[in-house]
């Protein structure tokens, strides 16, 4: 009997969901683990790092990472499974574009540390204390991973073959995407696995679509009542589908709240934010340029709204820090 | 010649603490330094000279900075922005950051939006109950503490219970996940949360939907009810394992309860009982800072929670200390009852069978979590009859500029808390957030230490003690994800014990699936 | 080799940095007006700051914010964009685009550390060559004060990174 494929799944600074949109296939999933064998999965099964180091290398057919690269345990676990891999493929958003945790490249490690254990209002820490690296008491020793300034993706860290947008990916994304591995006709290296068009040509709204789109007020969703029916961006809302891959089904939509930006942008544009930042001035409705400053002004968080799951993968990568540690002389 | 006394000396020296050195060594266990994954705890246990367990420490290593992060975003992606901190529990922050922002712009939502909040609530308290019975925390019962290490995960608890019961467990779980995706657009991480009110209206036809799946869920609670009594209360071995004093702690107990101090977890009060089961206070959401605070300690990211007026006196137990518990077991012992009747009845023979309230035996939390689902799959059912839920309106607009705001639910695993502070744009400029397993943190450590202490000797270190230990903290069904605002889900386990020189003497590891290996 | 990296991480002196710095302005034109004003700068033999790189694109408004990422991704301190006045566009109603897209992301661009002087939208009209050596120069001098911009980490910091 031939031998199954292996396949792994790993974690790194992630929420679970991903873990979950893998549990959430139901009952697919129980097909999914007779087809293959599932050598390294840390929230199921029991196989341990040493288990991972003592396969020869690309022994496993794929691995699947999602969660972005915050600390130093994080990244060494991407380049061992990367060693051991034949393929390796980002999982989410996180590990693809940085995700929601890469909101804290706004911000640096002191301060996000001084904000959660002496500034945090119900925090009692007169001491200063902090986690510590390294720390000792009595004899005893005892560790923490160190947390990096900068949250990085997965592709920064390792090389990384395939892509599987979504936070978390929705079903059908991922099914198609085992069937497309599984199938041995494998696309380019370096894909999304998903329809390479935006949302807005797959969203049951596009219809009331209109073609010349013309915005004088941008509305923030508590702000409005939102129609059921008609589309977001029509409506004034900071909808991201049109720089947003489609696949999911848009069922954020069909919530009737508009699209974030969790699948990423298509393979025509390296930076999602900058991408959504350019159609979303363009519709300003206003040739002068204090009536356009006031038309934006309604945009309150430009870059939290545009970058919200893509900043780490931006061009920029993250806020400038406020003093560099250190200069690179060579020019 | 002062070359020769100073060799002598030099060798003293060297004599003298390499003795000290020695002993030292010998009562410090080197752990190995590198975690086996982040995001799931790790635990560091020391034995003392004579071989004992001096100190165990259970670390959380994982740490993203939400309260920071979040400064500088609108208020209103508060709900879908805070969701990420977990993937299991979603709906939960989803909802408190929903609250909150009800609070911070002073709107009340109409009571269409308020139903079909705490219906989508339900479902997902239900969902994730069944999926912390079934797949994480019960097969220590349903396939047992002592079983063999292979069979402790959710495919042992599908051998023991059948294929087909298996399949029952796996469509219920999606069927609520549906549902959730249907009123909240995905059921992980949804988007109906909005300040008075949610994003869409309910039609009749996803009301009838909500009805059928809701009457499934109050048989497969009490399917499960039955399967618990039959598995856990008729075995004397597993009722002395709850009723043990390895697993039990008199604390504090915290949950919110409604008008009448029934279990509710989406809205009421937040009512604190003293270990010896009276009423140390009730308090609403806007007063969680004067009665509970954070404690840091530097070998952990995550901070433990304690009732401020009582103080933190380290980590002990009893009414002079601050610690408390919640989720569960706690929100049984501060009610006076559940709101349906057949979780009323089944709360009823828990108390009987433990011997009345307060109850502190830790694993008990298992059967107050199958009674939990059973309120929450009823309570469904009510609010899916109701015909308001059908109601157009759903909104309330907000008017008033906002400032600060308080949210707090029950999230499956213990109170949560979210806290903000805007500008008059409504942009974050202060975020706090006490997270379900926080409150737990301190006394889930405690429960780590105390089952170590009780296992474990240098002499003797059997197969089944990791299983044990990590059974103290599983009953927690902690989060370290929201606790630190990193991963979630049971902690897998790595216990590395070196003795003396520093030589291995056993790694022992153990994961969510129940399978320990011993190196 | 630790030498190598000892020089790549060696700190410069602020002022040591600051005798030394010429900024690098990258600068997209527009081919109907301020290239040509480009154009006769150069044949009027006027003598403006060398510190641009020029692109040139057929309209202000094919510029993408993206290409500005880009620029100081790579190590430009500034960038400038320059097109025709409002109402003058060859294409109509391009330089409002971009008036538009550099309002925004002007603006984002702040909140991500760049300062507000760092980039910049001129309208330089064909023959405004003396125009175009003001902003030019103008800018130089700005983002010359406030130093190079020094936006990436480089890789081989991150080892470094973790001082806790």
């Amino acid at each position: 009997m031939a031998e199954k494929p292996k396949v792994a799944f790993y974690w790194c600074a992630s929420c679970g969901g991903c873990e979950e949109a893998v549990v959430d296939l139901a009952e697919a999933l129980l097909d999914v683990v007779a087809a293959v064998d599932i050598v390294f999965w840390p929230v199921a099964l029991d196989f341990k790092r040493k288990d991972v180091e003592a396969l020869p290398d690309s022994a496993v057919l794929a691995t699947f990472i999602n969660g972005a690269i915050r600390n130093t345990e994080e990244e060494e676990m991407a380049h061992l499974l990367r060693r051991k891999s034949k393929l390796l493929l980002a999982f989410g958003s996180c590990s693809q574009l940085g995700g929601i945790p890469g909101l804290a490249n706004l911000f640096d490690r002191e301060s996000i540390l001084q904000g959660v254990y002496k500034e945090s209002p119900s925090t009692v820490n007169e001491e200063g204390t902090f986690p510590r690296l390294h720390w000792s008491e009595n004899g005893r020793t005892v560790d923490l991973p160190g947390f990096y300034e900068t949250v990085r993706t997965l592709d920064q860290v390792v090389d990384v073959d395939y892509y599987i947008p979504g936070c978390p990916p929705a079903p059908r994304i991922i099914q198609a995407a085992l069937q497309t591995l599984l199938s041995g006709e494998l696309p380019p290296k370096g894909t999304v696995l998903a329809p390479d068009h935006a949302l807005c040509e797959e969203c049951v709204r596009r219809n009331t679509k209109p073609e010349n789109l013309s915005i004088t007020q941008f509305k923030r969703p508590h702000e409005v009542f939102i129609d059921e029916e008609k589309c977001l961006l029509a409506q004034g809302l900071l909808c991201m589908g049109p720089a947003t891959l489609a696949g999911c089904d848009a069922p954020c939509i069909q919530g009737n709240m508009p699209c974030t930006g969790c699948c990423g942008p298509t393979s025509r544009v390296r930076d999602q934010g900058a991408r959504i930042l350019s159609s979303l001035a363009t519709l300003v409705d206003s040739k002068d340029e204090t009536e356009i400053d006031n038309i934006l002004d309604t945009i309150p968080d430009p870059v939290g709204t545009f970058y919200r799951y893509s900043l780490p993968s931006s061009f920029l990568r993250r806020k400038k820090m406020e003093s560099p540690k250190v200069t690179a002389i060579s020019r | 010649m002062p070359d020769a006394k100073e060799t002598t000396l030099q060798q003293v020296w060297q004599d003298g603490s390499a003795k000290a050195g020695h002993e030292y060594a010998r009562r410090r266990i080197t752990i190995d330094p590198i975690t086996r994954l982040e995001g799931h705890g790790k635990i560091d246990i020391f034995l003392d000279e004579a071989g004992q367990v001096e100190r165990a420490y259970f670390q959380v290593p994982e740490l993203r900075g939400f309260e920071k992060f979040v400064q500088g975003r609108p208020a209103e992606d508060m709900p879908q922005i805070t969701s990420r901190i977990c993937g299991v529990c979603p709906t939960a922050h989803h909802m408190a950051a929903t609250k909150a922002l009800d609070s911070l712009y002073g709107v009340d939502p109409p009571p269409a939006a308020k139903k079909i909040r705490e219906l989508i609530y339900n479902i997902f308290v239900a969902e994730d109950h069944a999926l912390h019975f079934y797949f994480l925390g019960g097969p220590d019962f349903v396939v047992g503490p002592e079983a063999p290490r292979a069979e402790r995960n959710v495919l042992g608890v599908i051998a023991k219970v059948g294929v087909d019961t298996g399949k029952r467990v796996i469509a219920m779980r999606r069927r609520l996940r549906d549902l959730i995706a249907l009123a909240g657009g995905k059921a992980a991480h949804p988007v109906f949360g909005l300040p008075g009110g949610v994003a869409k209206h309910v039609t009749p036809d996803m009301q009838t939907q909500f009805q059928v799946v809701a009457a499934e869920a109050v048989e497969f609670a009490q399917f499960t009810l039955q399967l618990f009594r039959n598995i856990v209360l008729k075995n004397s071995e597993y009722l002395n394992l709850i009723r043990s004093d390895i697993y039990t702690h008199r604390t504090y107990y915290m949950g919110l309860v409604d008008e009448s101090n029934h279990v509710n977890f989406y809205d009421g009060c937040i009512r604190v009982v003293t270990p010896a089961g009276t009423e140390w206070k009730k308090f609403r959401a806007e007063q969680y800072l004067e009665n509970i605070a954070e404690h840091v300690e530097p070998w952990s990211y995550v901070k433990f929670c304690y009732l401020k007026p009582v103080g933190w006196k380290g980590f002990t137990e009893g009414p002079d200390s601050g610690i408390y518990s919640v989720a569960p077991l706690a929100r049984l012992n501060v009610s006076d009852g559940m709101a349906t009747p057949l979780a009323q009845e089944a709360y009823d023979e828990f108390y009987a069978t433990l011997g009345g309230k307060p109850v502190h035996h830790t694993l008990a939390n298992h059967w107050a979590r199958v009674i939990e689902l059973l309120y929450a799959a009823e309570r469904m059912k009510e609010l899916a009859a109701d015909p308001l839920l059908t109601d157009h309106n759903v909104r309330t607009l907000p008017t008033q500029t906002p400032r600060e705001g308080i949210g707090v639910v029950e999230a499956p695993r213990g109170t949560l808390f979210h806290h903000y502070q805007t500008d008059e744009n409504g942009l974050i400029e202060k975020a706090n957030l006490i997270v379900a397993t926080q409150n737990n943190a301190a006394r889930i450590a405690m429960s780590v230490e105390k089952a170590a202490k009780g296992l474990i000797s240098s002499s003797n270190i059997p197969e089944g003690v990791l299983n044990k230990v990590e059974m103290a903290f599983r009953a927690y069904d902690p989060c370290n994800g929201c606790a630190t605002h990193a991963l979630p889900g049971t902690a897998p386990l790595v216990l590395h014990v070196h003795a003396q020189s520093g030589s291995t003497v056993a790694i022992l590891r153990r994961d969510l699936s129940g399978k320990v290996r011993r190196e | 080799m630790p030498d190598n990296k000892q020089n790549s991480l060696q700190v410069a002196s602020p002022e040591k940095e600051a005798a030394t710095f010429e900024p690098r302005i990258v600068a997209f034109f527009c081919t109907w007006c301020t290239y040509l004003a480009a154009d006769l700068a150069g044949t009027s033999r006027f003598k403006y700051a060398p510190n641009v790189r020029v692109v040139r694109v057929m309209c202000s408004g094919r510029v993408d914010p993206q290409f500005v990422l880009d620029a100081f991704a790579h190590g430009a301190d500034g960038v400038l964009i320059g097109g025709c006045h409002p109402g003058d566009c060859h294409y109509q109603e391009g330089n409002y685009k971009a008036l538009r897209r550099y309002r925004l992301l002007s603006r984002m661009l702040q909140s991500l550390g760049i300062e507000e002087q760092r980039f910049r939208l001129e309208w330089i009209s064909a023959s405004e060559a003396d125009h175009l050596r003001s902003a030019v120069n103008d800018m130089v001098e700005n983002v010359r004060a406030l130093g190079p911009l020094h936006l990436q980490p480089s890789e081989e910091m991150f080892p470094e990174e973790v001082a806790v």
